[in-house]
């Protein structure tokens, strides 16, 4: 009787729904709060709830790098930036009506997308395909199942070789791209950082 | 029956209970465990740097409570916690300022889950286990720099801001100094890189090659700056910032600050262990071979198994806990540098230096190949050794991803994995070293 009562309260799917839902309880802090810092603590739950959702789905490594990226690196680089430049103790934003107006006109149009995305997907058909996929062998004996064993498939995809699939194509060229950016972004940074020291001096 | 989350399941579904069920108690279990061992640490490393802090100051440390030596000083310390007022500025940011030491003490609670305490005693063992580690550990800084923010205090205002500047700059020198090892390993899962350090404790990876001895060393000062320890405390300043970010904080809320602080120090201590110095192994084949015989003893004993496990286990903490005494010690000889020095010694010196050691580990193969025809200088390649870890343990199936294969095919993977990293983390390092020099 417990049992069965507790199988069916801490079920996946009940842990889904946690996350679920306190990524969009997250999401609603982030446009109901003013403060700003309120409104990075109100991301992380939304994010790291993301997060969750990629760990229930046995995405290992993309769960790991949403929060060491967005929660570890772009909110502490977000509440950083707001601490160097905050006129007053706690700074607010006061959205005018008509921000208000064309965010939520943006975010209406976002949400029928996804959702007409969502509609649009065969989920019998797809869930076919994913049964028949075998799983990968155990990373070792460590783990009783191949469950969010992704790193060697990501890390040969973006070097370009899909042993998984044959003949079909990697991802070097954007993962080159992307460090490539990256790159650019930082020489422009550290050029900005200097020209104004070199005027000074001037 | 161990710690791992499938053998408590599969010993439960033995005595007639259904998967599920048996997966949820499993993890109870783990919880309860690992809780354990999360509340212990503070309370046993801060009575360590009580006594060790008097020792080094010629002092006699805590004396009273509990017998000659003080061993309840914390618990007497908690108790006292315990009853004091909890204390909110009027001008903080109630919400914020509340949940902050919850940030702090749940994220590095949360690292525990994926820290392997012996040969398969892990709560959750991911095939990208130190990534996981890494990620979550860096989740911490978030509740220190919102309790900065949010006291309403000039002095914790302060502290958040270095604390924000100096994790920001210090994340990036400690994923390249764990990454070393990690070359010669050719795996994330912390459990398969404890595993490959079996043998003499020349197989340690801290002896694999000189860059992973260096590294070692590296690995240890970026960790110490990690947690915020001195000669990096620079978050909470006494003498110029009263308490840094903690200023405003009383009581219990104040008192998670200290067991995250604690309880992370022995996380990265634990990352350095398995990392670097063998993990659970004791370094002697003699007791290891015993005591890997003891666990692969399906037939008969379980008992004994699980003893081997038990002083796996203590193995693992003792060499954590040594690194633990290494940073009270530390703390405790030099002086405090001031935030510049901090940055200059993170951006000019250890962020090279790292860059250099990893650039040094991929190279060292070939230039072994080149000279001498072997890939290590160890007796045998990492892969066989690990074949042979695996067969030795309760470990069934062998992985066919080229991983443990065979010898060649780890190099060969090890040099296609390692390449890109190299690019990006150079180009990283090289961009915010031109910022720096400004």
């Amino acid at each position: 009787m417990i049992a069965s009562i507790m199988e069916t309260v801490l079920s996946p799917f009940t842990f889904l729904l946690l996350f679920a839902l306190s990524s969009c309880l997250g999401a609603v802090g982030v446009i109901i709060s003013q403060s700003l810092v309120r409104m990075a603590f109100w991301l992380i739950v939304s994010l790291g709830s993301v997060a969750g959702l990629f760990f229930m789905a046995d995405a290992d490594f993309v769960g790991a790098a949403q929060l060491l990226i967005y929660v570890g690196g772009t909110l502490v680089l977000l509440v950083f930036g707001v601490m160097l430049t905050a006129s007053s103790p706690y700074t607010k934003i006061e959205a005018s009506p008509g921000e208000t107006v064309i965010a939520s006109l943006v975010g209406l149009l976002f949400l029928f997308m996804v959702a007409g995305t969502v509609s649009r997907i065969d989920w019998p058909g797809t869930n076919a395909a994913i049964a028949n996929v075998t799983p990968a062998s155990t990373s070792g004996g460590f783990s009783d199942t191949s469950e969010g064993a992704t790193l060697r498939p990501l890390g040969f995809a973006l070097l370009g070789v899909r042993p998984d699939q044959e003949g079909a194509p990697g991802y070097l060229l954007p993962f080159e791209i992307a460090s490539v950016h990256l790159l650019v972004v930082l020489v422009g940074a550290a050029y900005l950082a200097r020209a104004k020291r070199r005027r000074d001096v001037a | 029956m161990t710690f791992a989350a499938n053998s408590i399941a599969s010993y439960l579904v033995e005595s007639s209970l259904s998967p599920e069920t048996a997966g949820i108690i499993a993890a109870v279990i783990h919880f309860a465990v690992l809780f354990g061992v999360f509340s212990v640490c503070p309370a046993a490393f801060i009575w360590l740097e009580r006594k060790g802090s008097g020792r080094i100051q010629d002092r006699l440390g805590p004396t009273r409570v509990g017998g000659r030596f003080g061993w309840l000083q914390s618990l007497a310390d908690g108790l006292k916690l315990f009853q004091k007022e909890d204390l909110c500025p009027p001008v903080a940011d109630k919400m914020l300022f509340r949940a902050a030491p919850y940030i702090v003490c749940l994220s590095s609670f949360a690292a525990f889950a994926f820290l392997p305490f012996s040969s398969g005693w892990v709560a959750v063992s991911a095939d990208c286990g130190l990534f996981i580690m890494l990620a979550i550990l860096s989740l911490e800084v978030f509740g220190i720099i919102l309790a900065g923010y949010c006291s309403g205090s000039k002095w914790s205002l302060f502290g958040g801001m270095r604390e924000a500047a100096q994790m920001v700059s210090y994340e990036i020198p400690l994923a390249i100094c764990a990454l070393v090892p990690l070359v010669s390993a050719g795996s994330l899962n912390l459990g398969e890189i404890g595993q490959m350090q079996s043998g003499w404790f020349g197989n340690w990876f801290m002896f694999h090659d000189p860059f992973t001895f260096i590294a070692f060393f590296v690995y240890f000062v970026v960790a110490t700056a990690g947690c915020k320890r001195a000669p990096f405390d620079l978050a909470e300043a006494e003498s110029e910032l009263v308490g840094g970010f903690h200023t405003e904080y009383s009581g219990l809320r104040w008192s998670y600050f200290f067991m995250g602080e604690y309880a992370s120090m022995f996380a990265v201590c634990g990352i350095a262990s398995i990392l670097f110095a063998g993990g659970w192994h004791t370094g002697i084949p003699g007791v290891d071979g015993m005591l890997e015989g003891w666990r692969a003893n399906e037939s008969g004993n379980w008992a004994l198994a699980y003893l081997a496990n038990v002083l796996g286990a203590g193995v693992f903490a003792s060499k954590a806990a040594l690194g633990v005494f290494v940073q009270i010690w530390l703390r405790w000889t030099l002086p405090r540098l001031r935030i510049d020095q901090v940055m200059t010694t993170c951006l000019k010196y250890l962020l090279p230096i790292s860059c250099f050691l990893f650039l040094g580990a991929v190279v060292w193969p070939l230039v072994l190949v080149t000279a001498t025809g072997k890939s290590t200088l160890w007796p045998e390649p990492v892969g066989n050794r690990a074949v042979a870890g695996y067969s030795a343990g309760d470990m069934s199936s062998a992985d066919d991803e080229g991983d443990t294969g065979s010898g060649e095919s780890v190099d060969s993977d090890e040099g296609a994995e390692s390449e890109s990293p190299a690019e990006s983390e150079e180009s990283v390092s090289v961009g915010l070293l031109d910022a720096e020099v400004q």
